[in-house]
């Protein structure tokens, strides 16, 4: 579906993404974990053309992303950001039916997708003519995931999209997310520092160290095979909740 | 809206500045023939009043005739009837000798009239008085030093000297008289006119120039210094006319010349009285000089304060939207491509920024040359100047969105173009906004120095005003001034509701 070959990329003199080769196959769900720096928000937007690679190629179905295929390309991609990165001067409903616009869709049929969207994310009906201002955080993310799944991409990248947002509405959220992401069969690159999370809806977790691939795989193998001795401090930091009386696991 | 000017380079440059012809235009050509005589004066009283007296006569004879008063300098108006913006103005023979026609060396009424012929000029019979410059200072002061004649102030290296600034500059003025009488004085500066007069009652200054017409000599008792060595030519006041009047309005031309002879020095210094001091308004003045002189009787238009001030508010508002309009169709694409391309857009910011520093005043007068006299120049300056808060308001406001959010319109697939008009530019609006804001309430101030240049506008009666020493007259163009500023802040205000999105306005009010 998606792939990076031998993509890198450097900012200045400091490289951000090291020779990645990655592919995403359809319908599954690949998590990008790593610490803050090492080049999972980068390859996500290698991914979108957002930064053109110094060397190496992205293709979506075989077919190569560069700047004259890449607002076509895009349309087959849906991309989330931390807080939904709305358009303050729009309401919830033009931010999501902001393509359909410009595709000239007909009035009835963006009505009607809007809504369908806004069922599947339960977002409030009333709430499509509101400000992202007058909206909460984890309302504005469903608001940007709404946007995101407006043409039905076969892709769905998300970066971070749950970091700006308390536990309660975050673990909602996941719970969500997770259900959308199955129920739609999409291809899903979610990127985040956060090792549960990444449990929670990785088919395959990818972590990265320094813009290299590090070691890819599920869970269990980064645990019981871990390809050096980074991947062990990087499972062990993220420390189990211990409470007397209770047991919570990952 | 009237926009006065004539010449055809003008309008061309005018139409590559980017300011709509089709507004300017006036199918001169046509208009010719019916066109009214147009009479200059300079920024002086004795100057307006001849330049009513001009416009008086040649209306009586029948042709309609307008009056540019208080146009500038020497230069400006020996330049405007060259170009044919004007076709007559008073001027001085001795200022034709030692100024205008100076790198010919022409002496004499004869060698004058060959030269000036030869530019297409007709130089009229002297109209009967002499003004040339003399020195002046308080009789009482002049006393006690024992001063009677310029000679005598070299034994005086104390006196403190205010000259009009274009006594100092101009050959046959301070530094030929300095070089003459071996002057040693050292405090020496540059003045205004009018402002000389209050100078030396107020006894900040020793010394003036004045003219030998000025009715200020009478009414401050000022003293004229003789001018022993013989230093100032004479100063025999004639009428400049365009050879090629006479073909197109002969009874003009007649009318003009049956002035020669009849104004002799006190007549004119009372003349210069009435206007300056007792303000009577100029045409007031011309017309009883020519009844009682001439036994015409001429109806001087007069208007009232309201359509007066109505007049100078249409002149103003042409001024400031054109020249607005035409610098947000020239700035908003200039910002927008500063913000595109960050290396032509240091060197567009650059740019704007280099013309803002250029003096207001003097950016006005560059324009003469090009786009002659009138409100094609005075538009393209404030043009100019309304430049920069707009560019670079554009630019900040395009620059300042945050990455996430221009990243997350080009991930969604939209083309640069759509990506601009639905995203970048709605939430630049704000910034974009209050730079064309700030553009048109400079512009509103500036414009009232058109008036130097012929534009008209709340600069005429500012301009007249201090000439006059009216304040009556000065803040009858200030304060219409200042509340059209406050009148464009509320405009503003105004359109921000119509074009700043709702969205981005709650936004700002968290």
């Amino acid at each position: 579906m998606l792939s990076l070959r031998s993509v890198s990329k450097t900012f200045g003199q400091t490289p951000a993404v090291r020779d990645v080769d990655l592919d995403f196959k359809p319908h599954t769900t690949t998590v990008l974990i790593g610490a803050s720096g090492c080049g999972k928000s980068t390859l996500l937007r290698l991914a979108l053309g957002l930064v053109t690679p110094d060397r190496g190629s992205v293709l979506l179905d075989e077919e190569l992303l560069d700047a004259k295929s890449a607002p076509l390309l895009r349309r087959r991609m849906g991309y989330v950001i931390q807080d939904g990165g709305l358009f303050p001067h729009l309401d919830a409903r033009s931010n999501v039916g902001l393509m359909a616009g410009y595709l000239r869709w007909e009035g009835e049929r963006t009505k009607r997708r809007i809504l369908e969207l806004a069922r599947l994310t339960r977002f409030p009906e009333e709430g499509l003519d509101r400000f992202p201002v007058q909206l909460s955080g984890g309302q504005r993310q469903r608001v940007g995931l709404m946007r995101a799944l407006l043409l039905d991409p076969e892709v769905l990248l998300l970066d971070e999209p749950l970091a700006a947002l308390d536990p309660l509405v975050r673990a909602e959220l996941q719970d969500g997310l997770r259900e959308i992401f199955r129920d739609l069969g999409k291809t899903v690159v979610l990127v985040t520092h956060d090792l549960a999370e990444a449990a929670f809806f990785g088919d395959r977790i990818v972590l990265l160290r320094d813009g290299s691939v590090l070691q890819s795989g599920a869970l269990r193998d980064l645990i019981d095979t871990p390809a050096d001795e980074y991947v062990s401090r990087f499972v062990r930091a993220q420390r189990t909740l211990h409470v007397p009386g209770v047991e919570v696991t990952p | 809206m009237k926009l006065p000017g004539r010449s055809a380079g003008g309008w061309f440059l005018a139409a590559v500045l980017g300011l709509p012809g089709c507004i300017l235009s006036r199918g001169d050509d046509a208009a010719r023939s019916a066109a009214p005589v147009i009479i200059g004066s300079k920024q002086f009283t004795e100057s307006v009043v001849l330049g009513e007296l001009a416009a008086s006569l040649v209306r009586a004879s029948g042709t309609p005739a307008e009056h540019r008063s208080q146009l500038g300098g020497t230069q400006v108006l020996w330049n405007a009837l060259l170009r044919g913006e004007i076709d007559c103005y008073p001027e001085y023979t001795g200022t034709l000798e030692q100024e205008i026609l100076k790198q010919k060396g022409v002496r004499g009424e004869a060698e004058l009239r060959r030269e000036l012929a030869s530019q297409g000029v007709v130089m009229s019979r002297p109209l009967g008085f002499n003004d040339t410059y003399a020195l002046g200072m308080k009789p009482a002061r002049a006393r006690r030093l024992g001063i009677r004649s310029i000679s005598d102030l070299r034994q005086h290296p104390e006196l403190r000297f205010g000259f009009t600034n274009e006594f100092m500059d101009r050959a046959d003025g301070w530094p030929g008289l300095k070089a003459r009488y071996a002057l040693p004085q050292e405090d020496v500066r540059g003045l205004d006119h009018d402002v000389a007069y209050r100078g030396l009652d107020a006894d900040t200054i020793d010394v003036t120039d004045l003219y030998s017409t000025d009715a200020d000599i009478s009414y401050y008792g000022i003293r004229t210094l003789q001018d022993d060595l013989h230093y100032f030519p004479v100063y025999d006041a004639v009428w400049l006319i365009r050879a090629d009047l006479n073909a197109r309005a002969p009874a003009a031309v007649a009318a003009l010349t049956a002035l020669e002879g009849r104004i002799d020095a006190n007549a004119m210094a009372a003349m210069n009285g009435r206007a300056k001091i007792h303000r009577v308004p100029e045409p007031r003045v011309a017309a009883d000089f020519l009844a009682l002189n001439l036994g015409l009787t001429v109806v001087p238009e007069e208007q009232g304060p309201a359509s007066r001030i109505l007049r100078r508010t249409e002149e103003h508002l042409g001024l400031v939207a054109l020249s607005l309009s035409a610098a947000l169709c020239v700035a908003l694409p200039l910002g927008i491509l500063a913000a595109r391309r960050p290396g032509l857009g240091a060197l567009v910011l650059a740019a704007t920024g280099v013309l803002q520093t250029i003096p207001s005043l003097a950016l006005l007068v560059f324009m003469i040359p090009i786009l002659g006299i009138g409100a094609p120049p005075a538009v393209a300056a404030l043009f100019l100047y309304s430049l920069l808060p707009i560019v670079r308001n554009t630019h900040a406001g395009l620059t300042g969105i945050p990455a996430p959010l221009r990243e997350s319109a080009e991930a969604l697939g939209l083309s640069a173009r759509a990506r601009l008009w639905r995203v970048e530019l709605p939430l630049a609006s704000p910034s974009i906004l209050a730079g064309v804001k700030t553009s048109a309430v400079i512009n509103v101030g500036t414009a009232t120095l058109g008036a130097v240049i012929g534009a008209g506008g709340y600069g005429q009666p500012i301009l007249t005003g201090i000439r006059l020493d009216n304040v009556g007259l000065i803040l009858e163009g200030a304060v219409p001034a200042a509340l059209l500023a406050v009148a464009v802040q509320a405009l503003f205000g105004g359109i921000e509701r119509g074009v700043v999105p709702l969205g981005l306005r709650l936004a700002h009010k968290d």
